[in-house]
């Protein structure tokens, strides 16, 4: 049986592992909390962007644009989202089986060297790359901090991609950011884009008839140049949710962690206290039998 | 003088949002002013400078980084890819920009187009933002 000083350090050193997970609990709410802001500061340019797409869509008959163009697949793109550290539950982990399991059935469909992979996120990298497979790009996982210059340079790889004809789709895996207790990882076909559809509440808010607007230049070429643009708030999104679920995975998993330093250090104080009667009982059973033995 | 709303959105954040009596634009296909009851517009905006009057009649700059302009029922959206207030432009770092840009330009860049054309663009966008700094 363990002494009582044994128990007594693992009690301390339990409740060192508690304060640790207590801090990054609170770092990843603060995250979480930055990155729910600036989505919401970002909100009303991404919604402008998809009114404005939306209402022009229909004003252009027969419009074809690299970016909407459906072609034949015989080769795809696969992005997988994760994040920078582990220390989040599952987050990671969910999200790379999805990713491997995604990638793998494509290379099975098209065969491997028609699948292109790029990942984002340190633990994405190493993943793929130690089981042999080799990302075309990686990028560095996103954060609240990440400027926006950097996620503008992922969508500009992928659509650079696409719109060059080297690959037909691009699909992502990314966490879908349900609450900070559920993230749900999931793959979407991204390119070719759909535009979004020009909605009742949309063009309404655009005054009805939006072929009264005046476009410069013309509706065609504004729509090209609007295109890309929509794209990237589209890529910001998603980076965005994945970097939310991150950081409520991370929440969650070290609130747990927390929780249950807590209940170690109860069943560990229990313990102690039984050792140290324990030990009293038998001092005193010691004593008395001593005593006993002189007086007879 | 009549006012309309404008606001100014970045993927980052609104920095801007009050009624004004005029604003004048960088479109692409020239630059244009747009008054109270203007018809609706939507236009493509290239890097530069745009003035705002606000409706205490002073006179506002700002860079953008390109970006759309929309305008209907006197409610005004500039969506700029990215914005700056004159005031706040660094002038040394947008000069060290412009450098950099040019110097990308000059070097090898005569394999891929698409590439190119980003580096044209970049310093299209760092060429505004130093001259909209040397306006103030």
């Amino acid at each position: 049986m363990a002494s009582l000083r044994d128990i007594k350090r693992k009690i301390r050193v339990v409740k060192n592992i508690a304060q640790i997970t207590q801090a990054m609990k609170m770092v990843a709410a603060a995250k979480l909390r930055r990155v729910q802001e600036r989505v919401q500061k970002g909100k009303p340019y991404a919604n402008t962007m998809a009114e404005l797409v939306g209402a022009l869509a229909p004003n252009v008959k027969d419009f074809s644009h690299p970016l909407l163009t459906t072609r034949d697949v015989s080769r795809v793109l696969v992005v997988v989202i994760a994040g920078d550290k582990g220390l989040c539950g599952a987050y990671n982990s969910n999200i790379l089986r999805l990713g491997h399991r995604f990638l793998d059935g494509q290379i099975a469909q098209h065969g491997a060297g028609n699948v292109q992979l790029v990942t984002i996120g340190r633990k994405a990298g190493e993943y793929f790359t130690k089981r042999g497979y080799k990302p075309v790009q990686h990028f560095p996982g996103i954060g609240p901090e990440t400027p926006y210059e950097q996620i503008r340079a992922v969508s500009n790889t992928l659509t650079g991609l696409f719109a060059s004809g080297q690959v037909d789709e691009v699909h992502i895996c990314y966490s879908e950011f349900v609450s900070p207790l559920v993230q749900r990882p999931q793959n979407i076909k991204f390119l070719p884009i759909e535009p979004p559809a020009a909605d009742a509440t949309a063009t309404g808010k655009a005054s009805g008839a939006t072929s009264d607007f005046i476009f410069e230049p013309k509706v065609e070429e504004l729509l090209g140049v609007l295109l890309p643009r929509y794209v990237e708030t589209r890529v910001y999104q998603l980076l965005m949710e994945a970097t939310a679920s991150e950081f409520g995975a991370r929440m969650t998993a070290m609130s747990n962690a927390t929780k249950n330093a807590g209940e170690q250090i109860d069943k560990l104080t229990l313990l102690a206290n039984r050792t140290r009667q324990a030990g009293i009982t038998k001092e005193l059973l010691d004593i008395i039998g001593g005593a006993e033995a002189l007086n007879g | 003088m009549a006012t309309y709303s404008l606001s100014i959105v970045t993927p980052e954040r609104e920095i801007f949002s009050a009624p004004v009596e005029s604003a004048q634009l960088p479109g692409m296909e020239g630059s244009f002013g747009v008054l109270a009851y203007h018809a609706p517009l939507v236009a493509a905006l290239n890097p530069g400078l745009v003035r705002i009057t606000d409706a205490e009649g002073r006179e506002l700059r700002l860079f953008v980084g390109g970006g759309f302009f929309q305008v209907s029922n006197n409610q005004a959206q500039l969506l700029a890819d990215s914005a700056e207030f004159a005031s706040e432009i660094n002038a040394e770092r947008a000069n060290a920009a412009l450098d950099r840009a040019q110097s990308r330009l000059a070097g090898k860049m005569d394999g891929e187009v698409l590439q190119r054309e980003r580096a044209e663009s970049a310093l299209a966008r760092a060429r505004a933002r130093t001259r909209v700094a040397a306006t103030r």
